[in-house]
């Protein structure tokens, strides 16, 4: 039988929401699968469009951006301005003709370790029912 | 040649249980830029930290990658052993393996390769990092107290006497808080009035503290060291210099309202003074329930001051200071009365909470003390007592332990006991919490020596009967049900926040929790200060708790702030954004998205103030030309640990 298909994911976390939700998941010893590498970035409103590219470019099978609750960014508004750009680059990629379920936003707060690992379970079974991303790896 | 240094911590097994430490060194030996890599079971250890230090010297490593926790645990630690051993600080790196890898995956070898890949990302990252030295800042040697209950007013003191100024916020007309709202404390049975008025007179004489009530924090910008806050003050229309508490003013004013230092016991005068000893020791006009203060309305206060104290065209004002640090302490409040129909609170008059029992119980209170039930003013002879009114109940209502309710429900009980010694003291419990000292000895001598009879069990239903609160309850270790006949019943509500909080935590950027009490930035290292820097908490705005431990996270905070204040400078994350001059075209977008004005354009190219900007990176994904970057974190740096990460 062959091997099951294993997603790979980016994951850009902000450091102080979902980042440290995260750990929350590990300090509780919470489970979920090792698809993801994820990358601390200070914020969700950091993550430039280019990331996102470079991701899907370098062969990942999904991106996953992860910052605080809206209202609650530790920089004020930088998951406002994450989302609206995210909308954007979601049509954008969509054009391209990647299906969009392969890059997803989510808002975890640094006491929702549950939820963390809700996500990424969630995420990784999504992406195995759509198998490996083809359209946007070079070569 | 880059020369980095990797060395992979076991956590004892904490990691290595998981991950494959030597693996993990093995592999990361043989990536490019990497000179050395070892891995050993304790890496924050003394011994771990000399391996560091050795590596470096032995080897001439001119950067460091650690393996191990969160950066958020030890990565001050780590960076401060690397400028031990002579590399910048900001040439080490952590990458996390427990939390984000050991802890969380239970297959040895998918953890590896993931353990692997983090480790090669933060290598990607590091060997692209530059040192930097840290942006200082000037610090104002002043801090602000959100509060003036006792966590707020200890603060506050400890604050000025090691001779800081402080200025002390409190949103109603009098400092004092709960506490001075109180009869007796648990286990001494201090008079809580006796022991508090000292300190609420020494606040207000105090050179160094400037005493801001009717007051609320209106803005707050800025940052540690130097916050800017704006301060609302609402006119009481009453001078306090030249108010003597005559008297008069209230004698003529035709409004009677709830009073609420007694909860709604007793009534008050839309002109008022809170209590006897309130500080500032002055009459408050209540406009919202004052006729209108044009004399045609009414105008009779006015008419009697014979000081001529009564001003009606005083107007809010807004006070602007520059402070260091912040303390929250803005206490709590009991849970809502519509919450607990259940038990006829807010139904029945004689059914009443924990605290309308302590105003009852005090000197000072609507009855001089005595203990008479407010529907009648008769003495009650049963008096039923039931805790976690509300708390320990995730269904419906709060899922926490209220904490005091345990230990006040005895005090009460004892206290209605010595008044009314013929009379029966009945509490529900579900169990008692008296973790404190003396506090298990207090609860047994309310048992023992004061006959309060204990029933563990929940109370289901509270009724009136032939002016009788019937209740009906059961006792789980007797297996009986319980039928009570009470003149009176008391209950000990949850306790959560104080309104507001949450408005007042967004202006500050701090977090709440899901019930809304300040989230600290450790629960066990840092339980004194928000993630915020410079911000810091005291009492039961951060969680519940009794007097005894307000007071000592009161003076906690303090010292916490002192350690800010004390410094001429702060040294603040050089982590800052940079502009590529000649990649800018000076559209001014990034400009815009700062949240805080630390890009300027400056002859139609972007600037950045070092100390304002917080190197959140908005800028950085906003700009179009990808002219703008954050030391140390830049898109190359990130294009190279998603390569990494994926591992090809
Ligand atoms: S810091 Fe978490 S989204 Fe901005």
């Amino acid at each position: 039988m062959a091997e099951e298909f294993e997603p790979k994911i980016v994951a850009f976390l902000c450091k102080w929401c979902s980042s440290a939700g995260s750990d929350l998941a590990g300090v509780s010893r919470m489970k979920y699968p090792p698809n993801v590498v994820p990358i601390t970035v200070m914020c969700s409103g950091s993550v430039s469009p280019l990331y996102i590219f470079s991701a899907f470019n370098q062969g990942a099978d999904g991106v996953l951006i992860s910052g605080c609750h809206p209202g609650d960014c530790h920089y004020i508004k930088g998951n406002y301005y994450a989302r609206r750009k995210i909308a954007l680059v979601r049509k954008l990629l969509s054009y391209m003709g990647l299906e969009s379920k392969r890059f997803q936003m989510s808002w975890v707060s640094a006491a929702e370790g549950k939820k963390y690992t809700q996500v990424i379970e969630d995420f990784v079974e999504q992406l195995k029912t759509l198998g490996p991303q083809n359209k946007l790896r070079r070569n | 040649m880059k020369k980095t240094g990797v060395f992979v911590c076991h956590c004892g097994i904490n990691i290595a249980g998981t991950v494959d430490v030597k693996k993990v060194a093995e592999e990361l030996s043989k990536y490019p830029g990497v000179e050395h890599s070892e891995d050993y079971i304790y890496m924050c250890s003394d011994p771990g930290q000399n391996k560091i230090i050795d590596a470096v010297k032995e080897k001439q490593l001119d950067r460091v990658v650690i393996s191990c926790c969160s950066p958020t645990l030890h990565e001050t630690t780590f960076r401060n052993a690397c400028k031990f051993a002579g590399i910048n600080p900001f040439l080490c790196e952590i990458s996390n393996i427990r939390e984000q890898c050991s802890w969380v995956h239970s297959d040895t070898e998918k953890a590896t390769e993931k353990a692997i890949k983090i480790t090669k990302s933060t290598v990607e990252r590091i060997l692209r990092n530059e040192p930097l030295e840290p942006v200082s800042i000037p610090v104002t040697k002043r801090a602000l107290v959100i509060g003036g209950g006792i966590a707020g007013i200890q603060s506050a003191l400890d604050l000025a006497n090691s001779d800081f100024e402080v200025i002390l916020v409190e949103r109603s007309p009098s400092i004092g808080g709960r506490m001075i709202q109180l009869s007796e404390t648990f286990p001494t049975l201090d008079c809580s009035q006796c022991i508090l008025t000292p300190k609420m007179v020494e606040v207000s004489k105090h050179k160094n503290i400037k005493l801001l009530t009717y007051s609320e924090v209106h803005e707050v910008s800025g940052y540690v060291g130097n916050f800017k806050v704006k301060i609302l003050k609402k006119p009481t229309y009453v001078d306090p210099e030249k108010c003597t508490l005559c008297d008069e003013c209230i004698k003529v004013c035709p409004i009677v309202v709830p009073n609420e230092f007694d909860l709604g016991l007793t009534g008050r005068r839309a002109i008022y003074i809170p209590f006897p000893q309130a500080i500032p020791a002055s009459f408050t006009l209540d406009i919202q329930n004052c006729p209108g203060l044009v004399p045609i309305a009414c105008g009779k206060c006015a008419d009697v001051c014979e000081p001529n104290a009564i001003n009606y065209d005083m107007q809010p004002e807004i006070i602007e200071a520059e402070v260091g640090t912040i303390i929250t302490a803005t206490g709590y409040d009991l849970y809502d009365k519509e919450q607990m129909a259940e038990y006829g609170y807010g139904k029945y008059p004689d059914v009443v909470d924990g605290l309308q029992f302590e105003r009852l119980l005090s000197a000072s209170g609507p009855t001089l003390g005595k203990i008479l039930r407010p529907s009648d003013h008769e003495v009650p002879k049963e008096v039923v007592f039931i805790q976690c009114v509300g708390s320990r109940d995730p269904e419906l209502h709060c899922a926490y332990c209220s904490k005091v309710c345990c230990m006040y429900t005895a005090k009460h009980a004892m206290l209605y006991k010595h008044n009314v010694p013929d009379g029966q003291a009945y509490v529900f419990y579900i169990d008692i919490r008296a973790g404190g000292k003396d506090y298990e000895e207090f609860v047994q001598r309310a048992i023992e020596e004061d006959n309060v009879l204990y029933l563990r069990g929940k109370v289901s239903k509270i009724f009136e009967e032939n002016n009788k609160i019937k209740v009906w309850g059961v006792d789980t270790l007797s297996d009986k049900q319980i039928e009570i006949d009470a003149d009176m019943v008391v209950l000990a509500m949850a306790i959560k926040p104080s309104k507001g909080i949450e408005e007042l935590a967004k202006k500050l950027k701090v977090a709440v929790n899901q019930d809304g009490f300040l989230s600290e930035a450790h629960p066990k290292l840092r339980p004194l200060e928000s993630v915020t820097s410079g911000m810091f908490f005291a009492g039961a705005a951060q969680a519940p708790k009794d007097i005894p431990e307000a007071v000592a996270q009161a003076s906690g905070a303090s010292a916490k702030a002192i350690t800010i204040l004390s410094q001429e400078r702060l040294y603040h994350s050089p982590t800052v954004a940079t502009i590529n001059i000649s990649l800018c075209s000076g559209c001014g977008m990034c400009v815009d998205v700062c949240p805080y004005d630390a890009l300027s354009l400056e002859d139609f190219k972007a600037q950045v103030n070092e100390v304002l900007c917080e190197g959140c990176g908005t800028c950085v994904a906003t700009c179009l030309r990808a002219a703008i970057e954050t030391k140390n974190l830049t898109p190359l740096q990130i294009h190279e640990m998603i390569k990494a990460s994926i591992g090809g």
